[in-house]
């Protein structure tokens, strides 16, 4: 054996080979059957076609569910970035007693409640306030959900900016408030961008909680549009819902290739539970 | 300690929409099951409006409920092939046959990436399709190599749900295991290559002793998230009889199906406890790594 690293290549290209295949089959389906002129549930490809978006837009329900998508999570992103931001900010530059440890409880206990264990208290909760079947009880489920997390990452964040700036600029009289907007906020755009985009991806991908709160179907995103598209009765419009699957994934997919190009994987674990 | 930057009244305000948020949207619902678990509260009837309290009623059927032993033992199941040998494994695997080969590993991690950031809707819908009976890619190409079709959601519904997860969620241990292999020393294995040590002794004497501590915060977390994922409701709805029926989808079934908000609520209280249990495990391990 002359070279152990050579030889271990080969070997590492044999076991991968049949791993990448398995995550890649389920995969290329999305990014064929879309554009066939045949769409089956098979992989196949008869003659390209633009056909199966025209019907995606041709279908009132799939673009009322793609209009509540987006104002669900555009408003979670809003609500999110903006509480996270000025929370943060107290996080990182005001000292009291036991932050670290509130904020890792709060980061914890987002794990604790959720999925299984949250949904029945949750929709309670939304019962009791009267807002089951209503987009603002999504938007603050999720919100709340989602800004433990997004305030710890933005924590991180802003503790990597050296204060100095701002001390500089408290001396110089401004005040606490100008110096966020003027002098922090600047600064730190980069965080607060990356965080947004989390937050909207994980938003928009979100189907258990408008599943368990939402009641009519002209309230529905679309993780819960193309849910009943699949599992009515009848013969699914494969065509359609391939197209319009690929229309929802695509802006995930968007985001998180620009924050891997811009900023790398390092944010990755945090958010995406 | 450094002075503040701000007065008091300035940190309150900033703090209150946030803490405001958690406190009513996650820790209030996570304290207020406890108190549901102990009515009969139900989403329409009588009992929707004048639940009574009922105390321990609920715990005590759910002990003798035969649905809550198979919910379970499927979700035991799942948590231990899927996170625990799947997830962890064959990410430790991905970490260990892309390490040091930078490029293929930024391709590798991105086609694992993207299965663990497509919207589980749309993942459940490709898995749909991928397995069926009839039509699905994977018995065209089993029958084109001369093997029968398998109908794999009703034969093996519990190795297909496993095996979908350990394919949606492998990214995390991946991306932490790479993380972890970063951390050693690249003179500790060119040694190693030059004096000739084997590729086992090479894992077992530096890099297992280096990852160790990555290994367990990788298996505590993936068993939590694993522990509350509902997406396989999205591949079998719980069947065929019961026999991917996972704990989240019990308690789905139970609360939004039979309409029992209270006795689901008491179900998921046992689930809160053991997602608690795990949190804890792992935030005193995390404390006892700072130290």
């Amino acid at each position: 054996m002359k070279d152990p690293r050579r030889f271990s290549r080969i070997v590492s290209y044999i076991l991968l080979a049949p791993i990448l295949a398995f995550f890649i089959s389920p995969i290329v389906w999305l990014f064929v059957t879309p554009f066939s002129v045949r769409p089956s549930l098979f992989i196949s490809f008869d003659g390209f076609t633009l056909n199966n978006f025209v019907r995606v837009f041709q279908n009132r329900t799939a673009i009322i569910a793609f209009r509540n998508s987006l104002v669900i999570s555009v408003s979670v992103v809003a609500l999110v970035t903006t509480c996270a931001l000025f929370a943060a900010y107290v996080f990182s530059r005001h000292d009291f007693r036991g932050r670290n440890v509130l904020l890792y409880v709060l980061v914890l206990f987002s794990s604790v409640v959720s999925g299984a264990a949250a949904m029945v208290p949750i929709f309670v909760l939304n019962l009791r306030l009267g807002l089951v079947n209503k987009e603002l009880g999504v938007i603050l489920t999720l919100s709340g959900g989602i800004m433990p997390t997004a305030l710890f990452i933005l924590k991180d964040f802003f503790d990597s900016i050296p204060r100095t700036y701002e001390e500089a600029a408290l001396v110089d009289g401004s005040s606490p408030m100008q110096v966020m907007f003027r002098i922090f906020l600047p600064l730190s755009s980069k965080g607060i961008i990356v965080i947004a985009m989390l937050v909207f991806a994980q938003s928009w991908s979100n189907f258990l909680i408008p599943f368990v709160l939402l009641r009519s179907a002209s309230k529905y995103p679309v993780s819960v549009a193309i849910y009943t598209f699949f599992s009515e009765v009848g013969v699914p419009d494969i065509g359609m819902i391939s197209a319009y699957s690929l229309l929802y994934t695509l802006p995930v997919i968007f985001t998180y290739v620009l924050i891997e190009r811009k900023f790398g994987f390092s944010f990755y674990g945090g958010i995406k539970g | 300690m450094r002075k503040s930057l701000m007065g008091k009244k300035v940190v309150v305000l900033l703090l209150i929409p946030a803490l405001a948020l958690i406190f009513i949207f996650l820790i209030l619902p996570g304290l207020w099951v406890l108190k549901i678990g102990m009515t009969n509260e139900t989403l329409t009837g009588a009992k929707a409006r004048n639940p009574d309290f009922v105390g321990f009623e609920n715990y005590a059927k759910v002990l003798s409920d035969r649905f809550f032993y198979n919910a379970l033992r499927v979700t035991l199941l799942f948590v231990l092939g899927s996170a625990i040998v799947g997830q962890a494994g064959l990410g430790l695997s991905l970490a260990l046959l892309t390490y040091r080969k930078r490029k293929l590993r930024s391709f590798v991690q991105s086609v694992v990436i993207l299965a663990w950031i497509i919207p589980e809707v749309v993942v459940a819908y490709l898995w749909i399709a991928f397995l069926d009976k009839d039509y699905g890619t994977l018995n065209m190409l089993l029958s084109v190599l001369g093997l029968r079709k398998v109908n794999w959601f009703y034969e093996y519904p519990l190795p297909t749900i496993i095996t979908f997860n350990i394919w949606r969620g492998t990214a995390y241990s991946m991306l932490l295991f790479s993380a972890a292999l970063e951390t050693i020393p690249p003179s500790y294995l060119e040694t190693a290559d030059v004096i000739g040590v084997s590729a086992w002794r090479k894992f077992k004497d530096i890099i297992f002793p280096n990852i160790k501590s990555y290994t367990l915060t990788d298996l505590i977390l993936i068993t939590l998230w694993t522990f509350n994922v509902f997406t396989p409701y999205l591949l079998t709805g719980g069947g065929p009889s019961f026999r991917t029926e996972l704990l989240s989808i019990y308690i789905y079934r139970t609360a939004f199906r039979y309409f029992k908000l209270g006795y689901g609520a008491s179900i998921a209280t046992i689930a809160l406890l053991i997602n608690f249990a795990l949190a804890m495990f792992y935030l005193s391990l995390s404390r006892r790594k700072k130290a």
